[in-house]
């Protein structure tokens, strides 16, 4: 497998009045050409930071990329100057979000922002730019393609419009797809629909893909592997089979127990595992293991020494892996 | 006042409620003529997407929302078209846990005042009496009563919940109508809320109308399911059969698409339905649903399926499915 | 306290609050430093200000002194802006929020009620209440608070309709609190914020508009406002400018303070802006 995508040690810190919260810190990952790798954790585990960091627009001016290597086909995206990091932007890693109406200027018609968005990085001319937003509307399964191109964004539907934001995001051919939540303000049929459409485009294009999202449910169905974050680290990463079926560490198998999932026919309710406490700030971190405040299996050791990946074997960090 | 209840009898029994809105450019029945009871202590899961009209109807039980037709019978009295005034006595017997933990309570009251406010409102006891009571609801729902005088944006979500939970429980009632509860919430602190609401259930011997898009909590929780589209209820029935028997084509699609944790579990071949959600305002006439059912025929698009009882006690609106 | 450390922020303001309190020590002070009647001659006429260390403002065209009349003045000007809006404000809390909280019947009432007086050209319907009755303070008050409550109505309206919707709200009703309850003890102090900005500039409006009465003569002969001063210098505008001038400068550095103060609070009341960080 040739890696699309290379990261190392990235580290994005948030800068203001309250201190300096390490929001990425020092994350390594890696994603094959064609691969899905699901970044998963719970809201504040720093995974979207991850994704804009990848694409260096962490919100300024409290954000800031300090340290580590984004490798795209080799080339290292944080030693580019902005003007040739804003040709990457969109041409050869694109992203989407969980809200398109908010990626989406409302103002303007979904051809014009795909037309656009063509035009940014290809020298074709209007009518050309048409032509391939039509088909690139259809490839998304938006029906009627030839009409819907005139529409503004609020005439669409939440996963039409999420159809939209993805053909703006496959226009340019992306090597690399970073998709944040982009089920997660979809009812449960157009989730599936999104998904599949995502999947296929995936195999037709290629892409590399990063999977943002909470649920773990959605992981199974669509990545191949996965990284769990907790507090701005990755905890454990490997194949989603691996991980789902033997979690190693104690977050991910908390996570796992406490996912609520049909019982067997006849079966009574049981209780869901709680993991008790909260994700710590992350202004106020704890010395160690960030989740040992949470954690049963808590030694001395997790609350003085960070755990690396490496302790646990290279897939896990933690001191005392399951 | 209320004639005495029988055991058997359902706690909350809804029929041909009819709840339309004006909007702009028309009118949408967000709900359509719904009838279904719910039994004491009884959980009923109620699910369907964004749209179909889950929360007016939960809201129209509750009479936040006035009803336009329709009868809604609790334990026995006929609270559908009631005054407000009227209503008031009545609400003690019902109470609501909102989705967003953060527009729920009165970001200006703090704790334990929220907590008594019920009582108070009810005059329920004396004051040392309800000052007690928020003590023990407090520790019941894991929230330290030390913490009565704070105000909520002190508190996490899972917390606030909590608060919410405390509130509803505090003048004892027969019917929590639980909106989304979970769905503002991370899947460790969710987990926590409802483990909470299952206990309380059990020890309250609480009637749980639970409303959600997430069908995995729903099957997690749900003694009974109930499926809506476009203002209509199209299929009742126990967990186990909803679940793992759905006989609405519609049910069965959405069940398909529910992700699944276990890589390794057998998944349901995907029912992947086309188009979109018709618009609410312009519903199709006949089965709402045969503008994207995968088996839809003739009859389907002209006549409007019933709600039937089947042998094995589920209710189905759908022509095709006999039995 | 957050609040004051937020509405510090806004440098502006506090001046504005500055000015403000010498304004209010005036007010406060006006009957221990200038015990007489400011209406009587105290010396000569026609003393420019900085002249005489009796009096430091001056004297007007019969020996009355100004600075006298400028403290005395603080207290009336202060006092008919402070009620008149006071009572602006509960007239207009009290249908706004009964409009915006029942909507329907009630709301199409009173907004029309509303409706008519906001045509009405404000300056023209004190004129006309004021040159009606008899000019006394009570009735400046009531003439200015009568043009003054559509506007906050308005507010507090928009501001009910919005917290109408608000799960919080919906929750109260769902326990079986008494609608009056939940107006006033639920929803009103969510919806003050806004109240209190656009009342420190009512104040300032009303300020402004005694002061026109008083100008024109009509306001009430009894009393010495700051518009009076100017009415009465305006005649001898040519010799004796200071007479016009400082209680110009009086109403324009009171009424500035007061929308300094309005910006202020609006910063430090919005909590769209507050925690920001």
């Amino acid at each position: 497998m040739s890696a699309i995508l290379e990261v190392r040690d990235l580290r994005t810190e948030f800068r203001s009045e309250a201190g300096t919260a390490q929001a990425v810190d020092g994350i390594s990952l890696l994603v094959g050409r064609g691969e899905t790798l699901a970044l998963v954790g719970e809201s504040g585990c720093g995974k979207s930071m991850t994704g804009l960091s990848l694409l260096r627009i962490v919100p300024k001016p409290y954000g800031h990329i300090v340290g580590g290597e984004i490798r795209l086909d080799g080339r290292d995206l944080l030693k580019l100057p902005e003007a040739a990091m804003r040709q990457v932007r969109g041409n050869e890693v694109a992203m989407i979000f969980q809200e398109p109406m908010t990626s989406l200027n409302p103002v303007f018609t979904i051809g014009n922002q795909i037309v656009e968005a063509i035009q940014t990085h290809r020298d074709v001319g209007k009518a050309e730019a048409r032509r391939l937003t039509v088909e690139l509307l259809d490839q998304v399964g938006i029906p009627d393609a030839g009409r819907r191109l005139d529409d503004y964004p609020h005439r669409l539907s939440g996963g039409m419009r999420q159809r939209a934001m993805i053909a703006m995001a496959i226009s340019c051919k992306p090597k690399l797809l970073i998709a944040d939540e982009p089920t997660t303000a979809l009812d449960v049929t157009v989730q599936a629909q999104i998904l599949a459409l995502l999947r296929r485009l995936q195999d037709e294009l290629e892409m590399g893909m990063i999977l943002i999202t909470h649920d773990l449910a959605v992981v199974a169905e669509t990545a191949s592997r996965v990284a769990v974050m907790y507090a701005g680290r990755i905890v454990e990463n490997g194949t989603v089979r691996e991980v789902l079926r033997h979690p190693r560490h104690p977050y991910t198998q908390g996570l796992l127990q406490a996912t609520p999932h049909a019982r067997k026919a006849g079966g009574t309710r049981r209780k869901l595992a709680e993991i008790t406490g909260l994700v710590p700030s992350l202004y106020d971190m704890p010395p160690g293991c960030a989740f040992a405040p949470r954690c049963p299996k808590a030694q001395a050791v997790c609350r003085s020494t960070v755990p690396t990946l490496a302790v646990g074997g290279g897939n896990v960090a933690c001191h005392f892996p399951g | 006042m209320s004639p005495a209840t029988s055991p058997a009898e359902p706690l909350v029994s809804v029929r041909d409620l009819v709840k339309s809105f004006r909007v702009s450019g028309g009118t949408v029945r967000a709900v359509n003529g719904v009838s279904f009871d719910v039994a004491r202590a009884e959980t009923v899961g109620l699910v369907g997407e964004s749209g179909c009209g889950k929360s007016t109807l939960g809201k129209t039980i509750l009479r936040l929302i006035d009803p336009d037709s329709g009868s809604i019978v609790l334990a026995g009295a006929e609270i559908g078209r009631l005054s407000r005034s009227a209503l008031r006595p009545h609400r003690r017997r019902m109470q609501m846990i909102f989705q967003d933990p953060y527009a729920s309570l009165n970001p200006r009251i703090t704790v334990g005042r929220l907590i008594q406010e019920p009582m108070d409102a009810h005059k329920v006891g004396t004051v040392a009496e309800r000052k007690d009571r928020v003590v023990w609801l407090m520790e019941r729902v894991g929230l330290r009563p030390e913490h009565a005088e704070r105000f909520p944006h002190e508190f996490s979500g899972g917390q606030r919940q909590r608060i919410g939970i405390a509130r509803a429980l505090a003048l004892n009632p027969d019917l929590l109508i639980c909106d989304e509860p979970v769905s503002a919430l991370d899947l460790s602190v969710q987990a926590q809320v409802l483990n909470l609401l299952v206990e309380i259930q059990e020890e309250f011997k609480l009637s749980l109308l639970f409303i959600s898009h997430d069908l995995s909590v729903v099957a997690h929780l749900a003694d009974r399911i109930m499926v809506m589209y476009l203002g209509h209820i199209v299929e009742i029935g126990t967990r186990d059969a909803v679940w793992d028997q759905p006989l609405h084509p519609y049910t069965r699609a959405l069940i398909s698409a529910v992700p699944r944790l276990d890589p390794d579990e057998e998944r349901p071949t995907k029912i992947v339905l086309t188009g979109d959600l018709p618009s609410p305002m312009d519903p199709p006439a006949g089965c709402p649903f045969h503008t994207r059912c995968p088996v839809a025929v003739g009859r389907c698009s002209s006549e409007m399926p019933a709600l039937r009882v089947l042998a094995d006690g589920s209710q189905v609106a759908c022509h095709l499915v006999t039995g | 306290m957050a609040f004051w450390r937020q509405y510090r922020r806004n440098v502006a303001a506090v001046i504005g609050l500055a000015i403000l309190l010498v304004v209010v020590v005036m007010a406060v002070s006006a009957p221990l430093l200038y015990p007489g009647d400011p209406w009587d001659m105290a010396g000569k006429p026609f003393i420019w200000p900085f002249q005489s260390w009796k009096f430091p403002l001056g004297t007007d065209r019969l020996g009355r002194d100004v600075a006298a009349c400028i403290f005395h003045g603080a207290r009336v000007s202060l006092l008919i802006g402070l009620v008149a809006t006071l009572v602006a404000v509960v007239v207009g809390i009290v249908v706004g929020a009964f409009a915006g909280f029942y909507g329907g019947k009630v709301d199409d009432v009173l907004m029309r009620l509303t409706e008519i007086f906001q045509t009405i050209p404000s300056f023209i319907f004190i004129f006309v209440v004021v040159a009606v009755f008899t000019p006394t303070v009570p009735i400046i008050v009531l003439a200015i608070a009568i043009v003054s409550w559509p506007q906050l109505a308005r507010l507090v309206r928009g501001e009910f309709i919005a917290l109408r919707g608000r799960d919080f709200i919906q929750g109260c009703i769902a326990i079986g609190m008494s609608d009056l309850r939940i107006i006033f003890f639920q929803a009103l102090p969510n919806a003050l914020a806004p109240v209190i900005v656009t009342a420190s500039v009512t104040v300032a409006l009303a300020i402004l508009a005694e002061s026109g009465l008083a100008f024109l003569g009509l306001g009430d002969p009894n009393v010495m406002s700051w518009g009076t001063i100017i009415g009465a210098g305006r005649a001898v505008l040519r010799q004796a400018w200071y007479l016009t001038a400082i209680p110009g400068v009086a109403i324009l550095l009171t009424v500035l303070a007061l929308n300094l103060i309005g910006d202020g609070l609006n910063d430090a009341l919005n909590p769209r802006l507050r925690g920001r960080r």
